[in-house]
């Protein structure tokens, strides 16, 4: 069994309530933060675990801290992003619908660390349910003290709200999740300033994923260098694997960075093996935006070595061979998927999602998606695969935020490690065979 | 439909939308346009028309127009009527690998509807979404606060006509009925 | 002060400074083009992506160079940078990239647009697109609507460079339009049936850098070339009173604001001004504006500026000839 810190109490009844979490040792952290260290000292730790960003960047945690301004009289704000929606990615519901206390634990030491006296959960507006699962456990902690006036009698006053959206991807950029904190629609905003200097309402804000908050409960129990000890080089600790697609056994998956993929999809602990027996084509490892892999490179790089589970392994041979751990959105695909179908799917996706604010990614997804319709509808051009290379390019690394490279990234690596598949689709049209299509068209009287 | 009701909020409404301005700092209380737009939504007929948006701006003392901009960027906010239930049907990625179009064709096929569509007797809409972080259990629906998750096309049969004998609105606010992860 | 060295040439200017403002105080042909920036409205720039530069030395401090190009308009200069604009082919592909997807939505119907001839997006397109589009499907349209007795909107030409709702929130009281739904479907809207009045709205029209918002009162009435702009003023209570009046004989068809280089208005407008005034006694005449040469409007005067760079693909331009014969020159 891998080591779990997570989810180590994920099995135990009734763990979503206070008092079994307390009995289980919850907010010892708070206890020890509050009582026994100081801010710097807190970061100290988070620093010295070299603890990542979960979210999907994989950016130090404890860096990022460090660069939060602290001007005088000025309020700062940690903000959880809880905005999950890479699709693939669902191990934050799973975590705060099982162990909500533990985001919340999580929230008060990392806010105490940060000097931030209101913080907010910024989660999706479709996970309405789970958004009721944290109010109801934030109302258990302020009624125990854990929350609000004086706590733990150190002075420290926090307050901690949830924040629902209302469905839309691009949230999950910090800047944009801030602009729609504030009231407004969900554009990313222009970065510098970082939100480190001027975030919410202007003010330093950190902005952290779920994950990552919560892996601050263990990195202050049992230091940060227990916590560096886990994992493999410089993914140290655990990581909370969405595993979904072709598989046995889908579900959230905590693992210790640096077992192997092959382990990941076959072993009976995690994935369980391909669903019916058959061969794995692909998988897209880290959440849609990540190249996606053919068999043969997932589960051993470039050179041969055994892929890892790790930011490193994965990353292994650049985007020529490699692809990104990324959120940890982990999808599988058989033998029988079509990769051209499968990146329509993806493509339309983004184009939906784009925010529309800059031109390469407005313009450009929705170009992507239409060229890979006609594709599928049998009316594809041999140059039509060119062109989806060239359009990507002209969108990668162009753009405001993020979401241009991740519509590029999954076009990019389609073509790259399958294209004699897109090849196949416009020479022999009469090979496709039962495309639905849920196109968007604007659907009649929705705003999406 | 709601022509005649006067836009007004309930008591328990406007005091819940008081309370959830009062969560961010003074002066920044447009920050609750999102949640009162959910709360205006569930309650004026799941949708949410021009006055209701007047109404939303008056409450937050903002123009209209940055009601209409935010409530038109979010994908959950309808501006257009649509039935008392509201099914959301994923086709993203592991849904998608699962068999979301099924699920899909078969709905459509059940209430004689198309994508982006309401029943005549305005009971049910079908809408297909973007990824809702159920991939582990796909393919999956949500209606209202739930999500339904390992569809079968059985299941999905057994769905509808438990909606449709109920007959009842569902709402993102609602209570979610049951859980299953 | 730091100095900042954009294309080979160096200029010292003060901190703060965009890259953009930078270049402009250079001038010349290695300004980047802007299509959403506006010197004079807060908050513009970012989002068309027509202004990207490569910065290849980041500071003297940190001389690394900037991993992805930047917008030249929103980025600030340290001391020691070093940007590459015209020089850098691979840059002037990611600008003909992102010109092409600002067109590939945009309608063909340069001839019946009012905008023609003072059209940003037609200079943009001269000097840096292909000559003939890659795209093959049906292009986005909207209903043309008036948003008001004098301003008509036609979104279907609109670019979403931000700058009318930028007008509304920093010239006028009460936005009444902005940018609704999302991604390419986003449209500037008042989303209901709604009037766009104010005393400073008019500004909107001449901030629009294609032809989506146009002055009602002029629609149809002449080409910009027709037309002869002479500098005027006026005492007026509202505002400078200091426009361009756009003349053919003795009558006055239109009414703007005085644009510098950079097709920007100098002193913002009122309505009064703008709509009201259309008789050459309403105004004291000062002379013939001042029109770049290179401009359509100049007449007689046209001459074609020798493109910022070589044209990416073999294509034939749409205008080889003047451009060959002002060369021999």
């Amino acid at each position: 069994m891998g080591k779990k810190i997570l989810l180590k109490n994920d099995h135990i009844p009734g763990i979503q309530s206070y008092d079994v979490y307390r009995q289980h040792g919850g907010y010892a952290s708070v206890e020890k933060a509050l009582k026994t260290m100081t801010p710097e000292v807190i970061v100290e730790e988070v620093k010295k675990s070299g603890l990542r960003g979960r979210g999907g960047a994989g950016f130090p945690t404890g860096l990022k801290w460090s660069f939060l301004a602290k001007p005088e009289g000025v309020a700062r704000y940690l903000v959880c992003n809880a905005d999950e929606s890479e699709p693939g990615t669902f191990k934050d519901r799973y975590l705060m619908e099982r162990i909500p206390h533990l985001l919340i634990e999580g929230m008060i030491a990392s806010s105490f660390a940060l000097g931030a006296k209101t913080s907010y959960i910024y989660i999706r507006g479709e996970y309405f349910y789970v958004a009721r699962i944290l109010e109801q456990a934030i109302e258990e902690a302020y009624a125990k003290g854990w929350l609000g006036k004086n706590i733990l009698g150190s002075g420290f006053d926090f307050d901690l709200h949830v924040h629902v959206g209302a469905g839309a991807y691009i949230c999950g950029e910090e800047t944009a999740l801030l602009e729609s904190l504030e009231g407004k629609r969900g554009n990313p905003r222009i970065k510098p300033p970082f939100p480190a200097i001027a975030g919410l309402y202007a003010c330093p804000t950190i902005v952290n994923n779920v994950e990552t908050i919560a892996a601050v409960v263990p990195i202050i129990n049992d230091g940060g260098d227990a916590y560096a000890q886990i994992g493999i080089g410089k993914s140290t600790g655990t990581k909370l694997i969405s595993a979904s697609g072709h598989i046995n056994k889908p579900g959230v998956y905590e693992i210790e960075m640096g077992i192997t993929v092959e382990d990941f999809i076959y072993s009976d602990e995690y994935c369980g093996g391909i669903k019916g027996g058959r061969k794995l084509k692909a998988v897209v490892a880290g959440g849609s935006s990540v190249p996606i892999l053919p068999a043969e490179l997932i589960l051993k790089t470039a050179a041969g070595e055994p892929r890892l589970m790790s930011y490193e392994s994965l990353a292994d041979g650049g985007f020529a061979t490699g692809t990104m751990l990324g959120s940890g959105g982990f999808i599988v695909m058989d033998e029988s998927t079509s990769i051209v179908k499968n990146l329509w799917n993806f493509s339309r996706f983004y184009h939906h999602e784009s925010c529309g604010q800059c031109s390469p990614c407005r313009e450009g997804t929705g170009w992507m998606e239409k060229i890979l319709h006609r594709i599928l509808e049998g009316h594809g051009k041999m140059s039509d695969v060119d062109l989806l290379w060239d359009i990507q390019g002209k969108i990668e690394g162009k753009t405001i935020c993020p979401l241009g490279d991740a519509a590029a990234w999954p076009v990019a690596s389609a073509i790259r490690h399958f294209r004699k598949e897109f090849e196949d689709y416009v020479q022999k049209p009469s090979s496709i065979k039962d495309v639905k299509h849920y196109y968007r068209l604007h659907e009649a009287g929705t705003a999406s | 439909m709601s022509a005649t009701k006067e836009i007004k909020f309930s008591d328990e409404s406007l005091a819940l939308a008081e309370k959830l301005m009062k969560r961010y700092p003074e002066g920044k209380h447009k920050s609750a346009i999102i949640p009162i737009l959910h709360i205006a939504q569930a309650e004026f007929d799941g949708w949410l028309s021009p006055q209701v948006m007047n109404y939303v701006a008056s409450i937050l003392k903002i123009q209209p127009i940055e009601v209409y901009e935010v409530a038109s960027f979010y994908s959950m906010f309808n501006l257009k009527p649509v039935g008392k239930c509201l099914i959301e049907v994923c086709r993203t990625s592991s849904c998608w690998l699962l068999g979301a179009e099924d699920v899909i064709s078969h709905i459509e096929k059940k209430l004689n509807i198309k994508v982006g569509e309401t029943t005549a007797d305005g009971m049910f809409s079908l809408k297909g979404v973007e990824c809702l972080g159920s991939c582990g259990t796909a393919p999956m629906m949500q209606v209202g606060a739930d999500y339904y998750e390992n569809l079968t096309l059985d299941k999905v049969d057994n769905l509808i006509h438990r909606f449709k004998s109920e007959g009842k609105r569902k709402s993102y606010t609602d209570q979610a009925e049951s859980k299953s992860v | 002060m730091p100095k900042v060295t954009i294309d080979g040439h160096s200029i010292e200017v003060p901190d703060g400074t965009t890259i953009l403002e930078a270049a402009r105080k250079i001038g010349g042909k290695i300004v980047p083009p802007a299509m959403c920036y506006y010197s004079t409205l807060k908050t513009s720039g970012g989002y068309c992506r027509t202004c990207i530069v490569k910065v290849s030395k980041g500071s003297e401090r940190d001389p690394r160079p900037m991993p992805k190009p930047v917008a030249s308009c929103r980025t600030t200069v340290m001391d020691g940078m070093e940007v590459e604009n015209i020089t850098s082919p691979d840059l002037m592909e990611a600008r003909a990239g992102v010109v092409e997807f600002l067109l590939i939505n945009h309608p063909l119907d340069c001839p019946i647009c009012d905008q023609a001839g003072e059209c940003h997006l037609q200079d943009l397109s001269y000097e840096h697109g292909l000559s003939k589009s890659r795209y093959e499907f049906e292009r986005r349209t909207f209903e043309k609507i008036d948003i008001g007795e004098k301003i008509k909107l036609h979104m279907t030409r609109c670019i979403l460079c931000y700058r009318c709702v930028k007008v509304a929130d920093q010239l006028c009281d009460g936005r009444v339009h902005g940018v609704i739904n999302r991604g390419d479907v986003s449209e500037i809207s008042t989303y209901i049936k709604n009037v766009v009045d104010n005393d400073f709205s008019g500004n909107m029209i001449d901030v629009c850098p294609v032809g989506a918002l146009t002055d009602r009162t002029f629609r149809f009435k002449s080409r910009v070339w027709n037309v002869n702009p002479v500098d005027a003023h006026r005492d007026c209570k509202k505002c400078a009173g200091k426009v361009m009046l756009w003349q053919k004989g003795p009558e006055v068809f239109r009414v703007t604001g005085r644009k510098d280089t950079y097709g920007e208005v100098i002193d913002w407008i009122c309505n009064e001004c703008r709509f009201d005034k259309k008789q050459t006694s309403d105004w004291v005449i000062e002379g013939p504006s001042n029109i770049e040469r290179t401009s359509v409007i100049s007449q007689n005067h046209y001459t074609l500026p020798e493109p910022a760079h070589k044209p990416l693909l073999n294509d034939v331009k749409i205008v080889p000839d003047h451009y060959q014969i002002d060369n021999k020159k």
